[in-house]
């Protein structure tokens, strides 16, 4: 971190001020002033955390996709189908098992398991072929599709939250005052704030499984230098498959965990589909960290737009892609290459 | 659509197909008479939909699928609620599965669309699904455009008066899809209640198929008596699960496809949030007219019960009074349809319907009148929510009551539209 500091004095400073601001915007009362400019300070705070959340799922659907791209140069256009099958198999299990957190785990399981079988059966034998992969994966994509819409229908689903999590908490952030006087503290559902924490968890786990274990090491020196890697003696087969396993059953867990606060429906995959591209090519392609900053920018501006400028709030993701491609093709933490 | 839907779109594509044999010797002579069904079946309605091609069946089952003689085959087509989509699958059923006459579409802005479809090929007659849109029978209306149910203007006449006067609601907040049906719907509630001098604080658009609220939820107002919800379908289990995770708050008032059984019998604990909610529109579950009861009857002999809802939608309503028309229509010209269909559009206009809903006729604009319910959301025996009907209000015409010239200048319904405070509310 030093480092970073000392290598770009003023963008550290931009970012801390930047920060130290949003936290004012946070945690201060506000005066009648910017009330008039951003309205109430419960709306924009809700809008604030919501983009958290939302930034939360995305990262969940994202990082998975980054993942196998970094490794395998692999876009893999089926990623949606990946969320949104996980979305519908977590609602039959969560009806046979009657509970969402043990859903997690078998959900993880069984879309991890088709992703292993993609690898192994499909990507496997045109390994380094960038336009066939891309064409079979949106063959895949559409496919899949089909039978999910053969299966589960037309109509939409929701995923039930245990009951703990159902209504709101308070969060000790004053957001007004009543007629008395007394300090209104913000509500938020406690089901956003779950998602939160979990997605912090398994981003923080990732990160300590990518940095902290040889199984880590293997797949950065995979990204970095595929040849070099095979040429040391690594089965880099068995990389991709682990690779390709995990990011799918992410994938699969991000469709229950967005079950639960939206609908799955046919068309959600090629929505997360979209979501994670755009949320990849602003953060940096291959990059973990990337692909949680890119999904914090997005959910924000997407739920921040929704509140200010509902109209053009569609607009807003877009221009950001637009801006990051003109000025900073690699991404915001990508690396060149 | 599930495995039990598939089967049962099997069924009925099986059971038109046999019968259609059984009938030929009888009817030999005259070429059987194809039915498009536009009706959608994917996104926020699909349920809905899904109830609608059920009643299509129900209608021509009791027919023995012939009219004016002839025998009956149906083609669905099925839209996912999005205007280009409905003109696409409309121009399917005539120019290549070459049907006579279309029932459908579903949604409102589909409707809008499929008037000015209907311009393009003035020798197809459409009888109107359940959209809902104003427009599609008031502003330059197609000839041959038929709607036996109300417009979304009339099914929210008469809620704003009761809420006002019965249950002492007078400050709001409404929260509606930004859609043609959407403005129209809150249109028919916002003329009634303004007038009764109730105050709408603030109006929130959201589009159509929206799935996150949460923006939307903590801008709601804290001085309000209740919260007008104009969704329907998935967009309503969305928000109302929302609503409760974020603590819900104050009461509900609903737009008509709000409280219809698609969402009553979600799954979730949406439904909570909806005992006690008012919402109007051009049934009641409870009426306890003979036709309704007969009809609800036989709706519920001719499913089982889990491919079915307990009690006809809103939706399934709309198609089977539209089959109903149609058959009315074939048999008062036996089942000629040449000429342009211009003899079958005639005594299409001139019907006079007997419905489940009571006796439907056409204005002018080949729009019905009829009878508008206003419904509490209950908790019925063995805990599933019921309509239960507190009150109603007869003929509610296209223009509300009013002269055209007066309801004209009202203006269209859209995001700002009616203006409260000229409506002597606030």
């Amino acid at each position: 971190m030093p480092d970073v500091t000392r290598r770009r004095p003023v963008w550290t400073l931009i970012v801390v001020v930047l920060a130290a601001l949003l936290l004012w915007l946070i945690l201060a009362p506000w005066g009648p002033g910017l009330e008039q400019v951003l309205g109430r300070k419960r709306v924009f705070v809700n809008a604030l955390f919501g983009g958290l959340t939302l930034g939360a799922l995305y990262f969940l659907v994202a990082s998975g996709f980054t993942l196998i791209f970094g490794l395998m140069r692999n876009v893999n256009l089926a990623h949606g189908s990946l969320y949104l099958l996980g979305g519908y198999v977590g609602y039959v299990v969560s009806n046979v098992v009657g509970y969402v957190l043990i859903t997690l785990p078998i959900v993880f399981v069984i879309v991890g398991l088709l992703g292993l079988l993609l690898q192994h059966q499909v990507f496997r034998r045109m390994e380094g072929e960038e336009l066939r992969q891309t064409m079979v994966t949106i063959g895949l994509s559409v496919v899949l599709a089909d039978i999910m819409l053969w299966i589960w229908g037309g109509q939409s689903y929701t995923l039930q939250t245990p009951e703990w999590l159902e209504g709101p908490a308070t969060l000790p952030v004053v957001v007004g005052t009543d007629r008395q006087g007394n300090p209104v503290y913000m509500r938020f559902p406690q089901v956003r704030i779950a998602i939160l924490i979990m997605a912090i968890v398994i981003g923080v786990a990732m990160w300590l499984v990518l940095n902290r274990t040889r199984l880590g090491m293997l797949i950065r020196a995979g990204v970095d230098d595929k040849e070099m890697l095979t040429a040391s003696g690594i089965r880099i087969q068995y990389v991709f498959l682990a690779v390709f396993g995990f990011g799918a059953g992410l994938a699969g867990i991000a469709g229950v965990v967005g079950g639960t606060f939206q609908s799955l429906a046919p068309g959600e995959d090629t929505r997360f589909l979209l979501a994670s591209l755009v949320v990849v090519i602003v953060g940096g392609m291959g990059s973990i960290p990337g692909a949680a900053l890119g999904a914090l920018i997005i959910g924000l501006v997407e739920q921040i737009g929704l509140v200010y400028a509902p109209t053009y709030s569609v607009v807003f993701t877009f221009l950001i892609m637009a801006l990051v491609l003109a000025f900073r093709p690699q991404g915001l933490l990508g690396s060149r290459r | 659509m599930n495995w039990g839907k598939r089967s049962l779109l099997g069924l009925l594509g099986g059971a038109v197909f046999s019968i259609g044999f059984a009938v030929q010797a009888a009817a030999q002579t005259q070429p059987p008479i194809r039915i498009g069904i536009l009706v959608a079946l994917e996104g926020a309605f699909a349920a809905g939909g899904a109830d609608g091609v059920r009643n299509v069946e129900l209608a021509l089952r009791q027919v023995n699928n012939t009219a004016g003689g002839r025998r009956i085959e149906t083609v669905v087509a099925p839209t996912d609620t999005r205007p280009d989509t409905a003109v696409r699958q409309a121009r399917r059923l005539i120019e290549q599965d070459r049907v006579d006459f279309v029932i459908g579409p579903l949604s409102g802005s589909e409707g809008i669309a499929i008037r000015d479809f209907a311009k393009t090929v003035p020798d197809r007659t459409f009888i109107n699904g359940i959209s809902g849109a104003m427009e599609m029978t008031f502003v330059d209306p197609a000839p041959n455009v038929f709607r036996f149910n109300l417009d979304g203007n009339q099914w929210g006449a008469g809620l704003g008066r009761f809420a006002v006067q019965q249950r002492n609601i007078r400050r709001i907040a409404t929260v509606a899809a930004d859609y043609s049906f959407g403005h129209t719907n809150l249109m028919g509630f916002a003329v009634d209640f303004c007038r009764a001098g109730g105050t709408i604080v603030q109006r929130f658009w959201v589009p159509l198929g929206a799935t996150d609220f949460g923006g939307v939820i903590a801008q709601l107002p804290d001085n309000i008596d209740a919260v007008y919800l104009g969704l329907g379908g998935t967009d309503a289990i969305n928000f109302l699960n929302q609503w409760q995770q974020a603590g819900a708050g104050t009461r509900i008032l609903g737009g008509t496809i709000m409280a219809d059984p698609t969402v009553l019998t979600a799954r979730g604990r949406a439904r909570n949030a909806l005992i006690g909610a008012l919402t109007s529109g051009p049934i009641a579950e409870d009426n306890n007219s003979p036709a309704w009861q007969a009809y609800v009857r036989a709706y519920q002999e001719a499913f089982p019960a889990n491919q079915r809802f307990p009690t006809p939608s809103l939706f399934g309503v709309g198609y089977y009074i539209a089959t109903q028309a149609a058959i009315a229509g074939l048999n008062a010209v036996n089942g000629d349809l040449s000429d342009g269909q211009r003899r079958f559009n005639a005594a299409l206009s001139q019907l006079r319907l007997a419905t489940p809903l009571g006796e439907i006729s056409l204005n002018e604009n080949r729009q019905a009148t009829g009878t508008v319910f206003i419904n509490e959301v209950a908790e019925g025996s063995g805990g599933n929510l019921v309509n239960r009907n507190v009150g109603r209000q007869e003929g509610v015409t296209q223009t509300l009551g009013m002269d055209l010239a007066a309801f004209r200048a009202l203006g269209l319904p859209s995001r700002t539209n009616p203006d409260c405070r000229a409506l002597g509310g606030g």
